[in-house]
């Protein structure tokens, strides 16, 4: 067999397998819109785990990581420290987000606003711009599908074939198994992931320079800048470190994708056991800067940096580990690809569709419209991904950008009682305006801050004020209970007015 | 709907530890030397502090564990 049928036979291979599992994941089960979505709220640890490392560890990681590598240097160690904050962050707020949930039935990011701020254009505009910031994400997942699958092929398999077929496949597994499906396929993604990165990791530096010791004593003698910051670029610098590790880390877990995960947990404590665990799967991206950095030395003058990774690996292995290494690069699009639409789908029929259009839709109806946009979800970024190449990564930014002008709604809503609807709906659009003027004015990043934190701030203290400005009222339908576990039970609760020195607070007070 | 729960302050201050480390800090560990198991100081900092972000957020775990016991919460 030549070299580029085996590693096409190996990739087919790989990917029919992912696409069975996930297919298998759900057939036997009734599918009704909880179970589509939140997986009937029952994963337990492992499966939580293997989701979530499912959804984080996207081509971004595989490619992007050692491309920053390859390319830029030094910045590139932002990666590995905002995956880590961004569990310490989830620590304390998934658990929480959890617990109402189970309580008032939420299955989306869209739906904890509109039960907490009681606002439907809220809600509505949260969803919007958390459809708006996947496109782009979930165009650059097949961009690096087409890349990676045609350079493991020997370009045996085409760019565009390539998307078609992996797009067709993972509609089918979300349409029948939803959630399910995405965590099993995970569990193959993440095994072969480990194994590939590591292998390079190790095998490369092994390979051209005898070890990863000498290959780094060799990059800082060769290129001594490039290891620091701010390495090869001009503007990302220390300041830049900081505020992209804090934007990245606070928003994290503000994609509708990775908060809705939360829901799909057994308890909130199985979300806490996770947080403490997922940061040791961070560990696998040093391999791939290992690969990244050597790639420097060994394929330099690439015009583009997310090829580097691939390159090097073809130049060094037999056609069957590039087949792997295929497969897995295929299968690591597909997984956060398939989440994503799903996300999408439901936010669109259930908090979009539904609210504004057909309000009498019953759960069954949402359920069907929602496997309905899977399809049509999966058609349209299919053309995005194969008629518009560029500009991607600026585009993926402001998605970033975008979905973190979420966090002060979501942190100040847990844990702030007077913080209003119309001044968290201020500070968004605030933010949301002010990194889109900043990203398209090239202005990011701002004197050395990451723009996307300047607007955060921005949107901050908006909320901050704006919510200090209104006065503390009771309202009826949002009523402000104290106590942590006994926040439905306003019925049995009577309102009691204090009046400290900065004006009345109203509460609802148990009296049981 | 309220406010929920706050995390406790002990928990809290466990959780700013990586983020001073791996965030905060960067102009003390930023460089090359000395290169520690052949790999760059800044890197080789990072990797560690994955690892002591893992053991530090066990031990927000059981701080949380122990208030929500002492709370009588039954999760």
């Amino acid at each position: 067999m030549s070299p580029s049928a085996v590693s096409m036979t190996t990739i087919f291979a790989i990917v029919a397998i992912g696409a069975t599992i996930g297919i298998l994941a759900g057939v036997r089960r009734k599918m009704d819109l909880e179970q589509w979505t939140v997986g009937g709220r029952g994963f337990g640890a492992v499966l939580m785990y293997l989701l979530m490392a499912g959804e984080v560890y996207t081509t971004f990681a595989f490619l992007g990581a050692s491309g920053w590598a390859y390319s830029r240097g030094g910045p590139t160690l932002y990666i590995m420290a905002y995956l880590t904050l961004a569990y310490v962050v989830s620590f304390f707020m998934l658990p929480e987000i959890w617990e109402l949930g189970r309580k008032y039935g939420m299955q989306t990011q869209s739906d904890f606003f509109s039960v907490r701020y009681g606002n439907r254009y809220l809600a509505g505009f949260v969803c919007l711009v958390g459809i708006a910031s996947f496109i782009p994400y979930l165009q650059l997942q097949l961009t690096g599908l087409g890349i990676i699958v045609s350079i493991a092929s020997f370009d045996g398999i085409g760019r565009t074939p390539a998307m078609v077929i992996s797009v067709a496949l993972l509609a089918a597994f979300v349409f029948v198994s939803g959630v399910r499906a995405v965590a099993w396929v995970s569990v193959l993604k993440d095994v072969l992931m480990v194994v590939a990165a590591v292998t390079i990791g190790i095998g490369i530096p092994n390979i051209y320079f005898g070890g990863i010791g000498p290959m780094f004593a060799a990059l800082a003698h060769s290129h001594p800048a490039h290891l620091t910051m701010p390495g090869a670029t001009a503007s990302l610098g220390h300041t830049w470190y900081i505020s992209t590790v804090l934007l990245t880390s606070l928003g994290f877990y503000m994609w509708p994708h990775t908060f809705g995960a939360a829901f799909t947990a057994k308890s909130g404590d199985t979300l806490r056991r996770n947080a403490v665990v997922m940061p040791l799967y961070t560990l696998t991206l040093a391999f791939i800067l290992f690969a990244g950095f050597t790639a420097v030395m060994v394929v330099p003058g690439l015009a583009n940096g997310d090829l580097a990774l691939l390159t090097v690996v073809r130049k060094s292995f037999p056609p069957w580990f590039l087949g792997v290494v295929g497969g897995a690069g295929a299968l690591t699009a597909m997984v956060p690809a398939s989440i994503f639409i799903l996300t999408a789908a439901t936010l669109f029929a259930k908090n979009l569709y539904r609210p504004i259009f057909a309000p009498s839709m019953t759960d069954d109806q949402v359920a069907k419209l929602a496997r309905v946009m899977v399809v049509a979800l999966g058609v349209v970024s299919l053309c995005l991904a194969i008629y518009t190449s560029t500009t991607l990564v600026s585009l993926l930014l402001i998605g970033y950008a975008g979905v973190t002008q979420f966090f002060p709604g979501v942190v100040l809503g847990l844990y702030w009682k007077r913080v209003t609807a119309s001044a968290v709906f201020a500070g968004m659009i605030a933010g949301v305006a002010a990194s889109i003027f900043l990203m398209l004015s090239h202005r990011d990043p701002l004197f050395g801050w990451s723009a996307g934190f300047v607007a955060l701030c921005l949107n901050f203290l908006i909320t901050i004020f704006l919510s200090l400005l209104t006065p503390a009222v009771c309202e009826a339908s949002q009523p402000r209970v104290r106590g942590s576990n006994s926040a439905p039970r306003s019925n049995s609760g009577r309102i009691v007015n204090r009046r400290p020195a900065t004006g009345s607070i109203c509460e609802l007070e148990d009296i049981q | 709907m309220g406010p929920v729960k706050k995390p406790s302050a002990r928990a809290l201050a466990l959780g700013l530890i990586p983020y001073a480390a791996m965030c905060l800090s960067v102009s003390l560990w930023d460089r090359i030397y000395p290169m520690l198991f052949g790999i760059p100081f800044n890197l080789f900092w990072l990797i560690s502090w994955i690892v002591l972000s893992a053991v530090c957020m066990r031990a927000a775990y059981w701080v949380e564990i122990a208030r929500e016991k002492k709370d009588g919460r039954t999760e």
